[in-house]
């Protein structure tokens, strides 16, 4: 175990984005102070760590602060080299920096619609998602994971899409179906949550489902407080 | 991969494009010599739609014949395969990487959509909310400007890095917007930092070799006005 009681990792329960980093941390072995935040009631801290976004997950390392789960994770890797999660080739890195970025910008807007959405907006926005999901399951084809035999940086990226997309199912009522048309994503789903770092680092699934119930009661359509 | 006998390197792209700016500048930057291949606006060669089946947009690397999509991550790999030609573009300190990933997200996410809102949102209101947004998203960057560059004349330091990339491949819009009566967007006195940057950027062989004239692009903007939707053209 790599001690350094230098990271600290600002972050809440729910959030998908924090847990990737949670992944990343413990997949390397590092040790960290996480800290809890009530975004209805933000700490000092985290508004005087992130004053640009005002959103978790932020770690800061040696009083640096480092926002966006995506820059955390290539930071992560970069400052501590054992088990890598990102490639050594540089077409390998690109291709898995091209699936992250896509999952994020464009899985996470359809889920998104999906969720908040109703009637006609609401089956587009599932359409989309389907055609996104089978690119997906397309990339998966002959791997156990994205990263290959062991999962990584495009696995930790993707990995919100394990349990939070069947949250948001479960919370707004509307069904992706991947199960049953997508069997290479389907399958690296149930691998991807058996692995020990991801299984015993996730919310509780019925805690979760009503958070994500009440914040659609809301009614709101901004993104979810968190990237 | 660097050191092949005669690596083929193309980039599909358009002369408008600032996304395929991006790409363009960092190819000069590394002196990798390319065949620039031009889409027509309206569109999609076979080549391109095979390359990137799932965006369908430019720019788009195809180095041994292998595609690389999206334009930061296409400078992100140019960078890493052509290591030893031409300055680095990312800097050696792991922080200060973090921080032109960072921003380049946020110019990506939030800067980039709020500018091209202040010339195509559909109504008055949003407009103006794009302008404020533009405008809120410059002066932040002036200030992370005076922290990430150290008093030199680029965020990457001495020589253009990969975040005035990100940003000074849009100063070619930029400029054509303040020629069709957009606000004045970079202010001598309120982003002074960034209004020397953008001269130095724009003085750069790099830069100035890639970089369309401002008026090819007024005139561009005008001719393509109506079918000038708010999602700029590719990433």
């Amino acid at each position: 175990m790599v001690a350094s009681a230098a990271v600290r990792l600002f972050g809440m329960w729910a959030s998908p984005a924090v847990r990737r980093v949670e992944w990343a941390l413990k997949l390397k072995g590092i040790e960290y102070e996480y800290i809890e935040e009530d975004l209805s009631n933000k700490s000092s801290s985290l508004l005087e760590f992130n004053p640009i976004n005002k959103q978790v997950p932020v770690l800061v390392h040696n009083c640096n602060p480092i926002v966006e789960s995506l820059v955390i994770l290539e930071y992560i890797d970069e400052t501590w080299k054992d088990n890598p999660i990102l490639p050594v080739d540089p077409l390998e890195r690109a291709k898995a920096r091209f699936w992250a970025t896509f999952v994020d910008v464009k899985c996470r807007e359809e889920s998104r619609k999906a969720f908040f959405m109703e009637g006609e907006e609401k089956e587009k926005a599932i359409e989309n998602l389907q055609v996104q999901l089978k690119a997906l399951d397309e990339e998966l084809e002959g791997k156990k994971f994205f990263s290959g035999d062991h999962i990584g940086y495009t696995d930790l990226a993707v990995g919100w899409m394990t349990f939070w997309l069947g949250v948001a199912e479960e919370a707004a009522g509307f069904k992706a179906n991947y199960d049953v048309k997508f069997p290479n994503f389907s399958r690296w789903i149930k691998d991807f949550l058996a692995e020990p770092v991801i299984k015993d680092n996730l919310p509780p699934r019925e805690k979760t489902v009503e958070f994500f119930r009440a914040f659609k009661q809301l009614g709101s359509c901004t993104k979810v407080n968190q990237k | 991969m660097a050191g092949s006998q005669n690596p083929e390197v193309k980039l599909l792209g358009a002369w408008a494009s600032p996304y395929v700016a991006r790409a363009r500048i960092a190819l000069h930057l590394k002196e990798v010599q390319y065949e620039f291949l031009e889409e027509k606006f309206g569109a999609k060669s076979e080549l391109l739609l095979k390359s990137n089946p799932v965006h369908k947009k430019i720019p788009v690397l195809i180095h041994d014949g292998k595609p690389v999509c999206e334009s930061m991550i296409i400078v992100q790999y140019i960078d890493d395969v052509w290591v030893s030609s031409g300055p680095a573009l990312m800097p050696t300190d792991l922080y200060e990487r973090a921080m032109h990933r960072f921003w380049t997200i946020y110019i990506d996410d939030k800067f980039i959509p709020s500018l091209f809102g202040m010339m195509t949102s559909p109504t008055e209101e949003a407009k103006a909310e794009a302008k404020e947004q533009t405008m809120t998203s410059l002066q932040l960057l002036e200030e992370a400007f005076g922290k990430i560059s150290k008093g030199k004349p680029f965020f990457g330091g001495d020589t253009i890095g990969y975040l005035d990339i990100a940003l000074g491949s849009f100063l070619g819009w930029m400029k054509a917007f303040e020629e069709m009566n957009s606000p004045k967007l970079l202010d001598k006195t309120k982003t002074p930092l960034l209004c020397a940057w953008a001269e130095n950027f724009c003085n750069n062989e790099a830069a100035a070799a890639v970089l369309p004239e401002t008026a090819k692009l007024v005139e561009f903007a005008t001719v393509t006005q109506t079918r000038f939707k708010y999602a700029p053209p590719a990433k």
